[in-house]
């Protein structure tokens, strides 16, 4: 029997675990992400906030993590390629039975020219992650407003202070880690506003407690943060938004006000306060672009559209499968147990082996996790309101919402590609992986209808068509690709 | 033409042209599309208004007359919506063509004389003229022809200011409602039926694209119009460093191409958002979505060839399309002699957004049978390429 060799793209925790698997189950792996280390966005950030919460479990975590990490990289089936990016995933002819042909360019993003080469596995592990999510509001834009994420990278990768005076808000759990690691990195928080309501998030997490009870792991970390938040007398308030930034030049003061259930404002609750920067949240988009050009069916939930996947993590392209954040937002264990079962059975191993079932266990429960915390920290339907013909939504092009309400209008133009091209959202160097779905849901309210039905051969105008997934240079695209390296040469189907 | 009625199946450019062109002369006119309007090939191409690529001939004509339209038909439509003619980005900015080897110089050389007899500006240019003009360009070139008639628009947004003007003459849009066959009285098309209903009317328009045989075919009138991919690529936007469209001369020489395999030539602009780009491919592969690293890979390297500078520059983007394209490669406008009351405009291949405007307007002279801008003979329906003869020789052209 000839080894079967599974490419797993992303070396977050669902990736790691899957190679992992995969090693187990006997294949060659070869893993990818076009970070420098492995650990995703779970390890890359999270040692030092776990550390101000308590620093024992982060032992305890990092030292899971490094294991993992050594027993993988240094396995000798295992190729490790850091600083590798994968920039299109090519779909076999529909009549042949075959996986998507990976293409990437290696070697660092700012350094000389990168190495083209391609893959063609036997199966493909995707393991992409998130990235977060910020809905627009007046003042957005400004120098000071920070992606939650991006803040407390910079607040513990670099040690880069966002601010003195900052306000945390948004919706979901992770406005607590975010706000730790500001406290830890010296900044003071002058508060952390959860959009929905008391109402809201009783009803979504009080519902069938048993769940969260097997998911206590989680629970505790974020009853850690809350304390943290309390010793240092930051108010957590909920029902509460920042719904304007002000400033000249750089962000100044914030309008924060009282919302309702469905994220209205409710009028006269507004309130001024001079900041030097903000963080917001509004959960997490997954990335898409890779499942999307492997041809994947997407399944939409309350949070969003995600890769649709199975019991066995499969997707609805034979031998590819997903894991972690792009099928759900559950957190790093959850994306742990998918990436197990989805190595294990993409290099080829039985699937009711006895050693899956507390896998399966902890994948549903984490399901179920995902499925409350989308229940508990949903995007209300009327955020819109809070925009004026001026505000910027796509922050690249500076397209404002009262361009794309003109496309709307106009018979002629409201076609997804026509606005886009009109109005330029989602057409600069992000290609809409921030506004893309923010675009989306608001051209499909203006124009009151659902995206259009693609022509034969059109792909569908959606948010994560993006056949480029990263950007690769001219110099490097028109190169050949390059003969792999060591084992992998020998690869009869390479 | 008041208190005739008319059905422009297609809101694609083609399609959005005609209806403007038939409301403006009195028509009752209904533009049926089954997705969003221009949002399939036209979308999914370039804009190059060109007369630089064509050779003495109808098309040429056809090309001239288009960019004489062009300017006057944009200036009607700003009198109706001075945003939607804005939007068009109409930059009648020039072609500058490299030749950039020996032989391709040589071609280059006749093929401009050749379009100087049939009233093309063309003018040569020496290696500093070609510096001064295009400073970034390779130096290693054979020739350069500059031809300053050359333009370019936002095609997505070209056709929606058309329609908005029809519109605004009083047609009406239809979107979502895609035809799917033919309501017949002896000789005579009477409605179409379509997914929302049936559709009568005194004339239909077959403006359907790279879908047109599909079309025409479930009409019960076959027409060979068939679709041909090309790719481009989209940079992250850069500082100026392409000023004309510039492409190179590979095309002049590759008559009698099989076409079947990929054929690249690298046109090479940039857009006012600052981003450059670079088309194109030609592949007959039926309507295969796949995007191709390999064909990306050769239009990468066709471009870089010309605009060395340009290696660095990172691509955020790329797209596709189906042109439209019939084996003599030759447009199609004019009635149906087998089903009264069907005309069919069509079959532009690479040039179907310049060519719109002149395809529209001898669309409606023949309709009103007025004489004709210029001699429709060699875009009528009733000639062998079109209804199914022996395939023609294939010719390249760019974009
Ligand atoms: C700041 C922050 C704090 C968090 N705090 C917590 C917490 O307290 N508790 C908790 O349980 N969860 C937390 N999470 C969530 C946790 O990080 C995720 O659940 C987990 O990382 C998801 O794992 P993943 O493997 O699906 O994706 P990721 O960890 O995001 O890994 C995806 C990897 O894929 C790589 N990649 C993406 N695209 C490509 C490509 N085209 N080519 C090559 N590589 C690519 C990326 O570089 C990345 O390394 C936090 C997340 C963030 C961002
Ligand atoms: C890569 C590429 C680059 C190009 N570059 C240039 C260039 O630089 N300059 C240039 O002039 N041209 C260029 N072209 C060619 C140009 O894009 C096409 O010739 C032109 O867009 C064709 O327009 P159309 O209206 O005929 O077709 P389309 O835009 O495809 O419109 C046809 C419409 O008909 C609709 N339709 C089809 N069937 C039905 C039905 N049964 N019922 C209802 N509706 C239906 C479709 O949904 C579609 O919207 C390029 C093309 C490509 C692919």
């Amino acid at each position: 029997m000839t080894t079967r060799h599974v490419v797993v793209v992303g070396a977050g925790p669902a990736g790691l675990a899957a190679a992992e698997a995969a090693l187990a189950a006997g294949a060659r792996v070869t893993l990818i992400d076009s970070a420098d280390r492995p650990g995703g966005q779970y390890h890359r950030m999270l040692p030092e906030a776990y550390g101000a919460a308590r620093p024992e479990r982060l032992q305890h975590g990092w030292w899971a993590f490094d294991r993992r990490r050594r027993r993988v990289l240094t396995h000798p089936r295992c190729a490790w390629w850091p600083e590798t990016s994968v920039w299109a995933l090519e779909r076999p002819d529909p009549t042949e039975p075959g996986v998507p042909r990976v293409h990437v360019v290696r070697g660092p993003a700012d350094g000389g020219r990168r190495s083209r080469l391609r893959l063609d596995p036997d199966a493909l592990v995707l393991a992409v992650g998130a990235h977060d999510r910020v809905l627009p509001f007046p003042g957005w834009e400004l120098p000071g407003v920070f992606t939650a994420g991006a803040a407390q990278a910079l607040a513990k990768g670099e040690r880069v202070v966002v601010g003195d005076r900052v306000v945390v808000a948004g919706t979901g759990p992770f406005l607590l880690p975010v706000a730790a690691s500001l406290l830890q990195a010296g900044s003071r928080v002058l508060e952390v506003l959860e959009a929905n309501t008391a109402g809201t998030l009783a009803r979504g997490w009080a519902r069938r407690p048993w769940q969260l009870a097997a998911y206590g792991g989680k629970a505790g970390e974020l009853a850690e943060y809350t304390a943290l938040l309390l010793r240092h007398r930051v108010p957590c308030r909920v029902g509460r938004a920042v719904v304007e930034a002000r400033g000249d030049g750089r962000v100044e003061e914030v309008v924060t006000a009282r919302l309702r259930a469905d994220w209205s404002v409710v009028p006269g609750t507004e309130r001024t306060a001079p900041v030097d920067a903000v963080c917001v949240s509004h959960g997490f988009s997954p990335q898409l672009e890779l499942p999307v050009a492997a041809g994947c069916t997407l399944r939409s939930a309350p949070g969003g559209e995600f890769v649709a996947v199975d019991d066995d993590q499969r997707t609805s392209c034979p031998n590819v499968y997903a894991a972690g954040e792009i099928t759900g937002i559950a957190g790093a264990p959850a994306a742990r147990a998918e990436g197990a079962l989805a190595g294990w059975l993409a290099a080829g191993g039985v699937p009711d082996a006895l050693a899956l079932r507390p896998l399966r266990r902890s994948r549903d429960q984490g399901r179920a996790f995902a499925e409350r915390l989308a229940g508990a920290h949903p995007i209300g339907a009327a955020w819109p309101e809070w925009l004026r013909p001026e505000t910027v939504v796509c922050r690249c092009e500076e397209a404002d919402y009262a361009s794309l309400c003109r496309a709307a209008g106009n018979a002629a133009s409201r076609g997804a590609r026509v606005a886009k091209l009109e109005t330029r959202a989602g057409l600069g160097p992000c290609q809409g992986r921030i506004c893309g779905p923010t675009v989306a849901e608001l051209s499909a309210r203006l124009t009151g209808r659902p995206a259009e039905r693609p022509a034969e051969g059109i792909p569908a105008a959606g948010p994560h068509h993006r056949p480029i997934a990263q950007p690769i240079r001219l110099g490097e695209l028109a190169a050949a690709p390059e003969p792999l390296p060591g084992n992998t040469e020998s690869h009869p189907s390479m | 033409m008041y208190g005739t009625s008319a059905v422009v199946v297609g809101a694609g450019i083609v399609g959005c042209a005609c209806a403007r062109e038939l409301a403006l002369a009195g028509f009752e006119v209904t533009v049926v599309e089954r997705g969003a309007a221009a949002s399939a090939t036209t979308a999914h191409g370039e804009g190059n208004v060109l007369v630089s690529d064509k050779g003495p001939g109808p098309e040429l004509q056809l090309a001239q007359l288009s960019r004489r339209l062009w300017p006057q038909v944009l200036a009607a439509a700003a009198e109706r919506s001075a945003h939607a003619a804005r939007a068009v980005e109409w930059e009648p900015k020039g072609g500058i063509v490299v030749a950039t080897t020996d032989a391709g110089a040589r071609e280059l050389t006749r093929f401009a004389a050749g379009q100087r007899t049939a009233g093309v500006h063309t003018e040569i240019l020496d290696a500093d003229a070609l510096a001064a003009a295009e400073p970034y360009v390779t130096r290693d070139h054979a020739a350069a022809v500059h031809y300053p008639e050359d333009a370019q628009v936002q095609p997505a947004a070209a056709a929606a200011a058309l329609l908005t003007d029809a519109l605004a003459a009083g047609a009406t849009l239809r979107t979502g409602c895609e035809v799917l066959g033919a309501v017949t009285c002896g000789e005579r098309i009477t409605a179409v039926r379509t997914s929302t209903g049936l559709l009568e009317a005194d004339c239909f328009v077959n403006a359907a694209g790279p879908w047109s045989g599909e079309l025409a075919t479930r009409l019960g009138v076959p027409v060979d119009i068939r679709p041909r991919r090309g790719d481009v690529l989209v940079t992250t936007p850069v500082p100026p460093m392409v000023f004309h469209k510039v492409y190179d001369a590979d095309y002049v020489g590759a008559v009698g191409s099989s076409a079947e395999d990929l054929q690249t030539s690298a046109v090479v602009e940039s857009t006012r958002g600052g981003s450059v780009l670079i088309g194109s491919s030609r592949r007959r592969v039926g309507f295969d979505d796949r995007l191709r690293p390999a064909v990306l890979s050769a239009v990468a390297a066709k471009a870089l060839r010309l605009f060395p500078a340009l290696a660095g520059v990172p691509v955020m983007r790329a797209y596709g399309g189906f042109r439209p394209y019939v084996p003599d490669h030759l447009p199609v406008i004019g009635a149906d002699p087998r089903l009264s009351g069907l005309w069919h405009v069509g079959g532009h291949e690479g040039a179907g957004i310049g060519l719109s405007v002149g395809s529209a307007r001898l669309l409606r002279e023949l309709m009103l049978g007025q004489p004709t801008e210029m001699d429709t003979t060699p875009f009528r329906v009733d000639r062998p390429a079109v209804l199914g003869g022996r395939p023609a020789p294939a010719r390249e052209e760019t974009a």
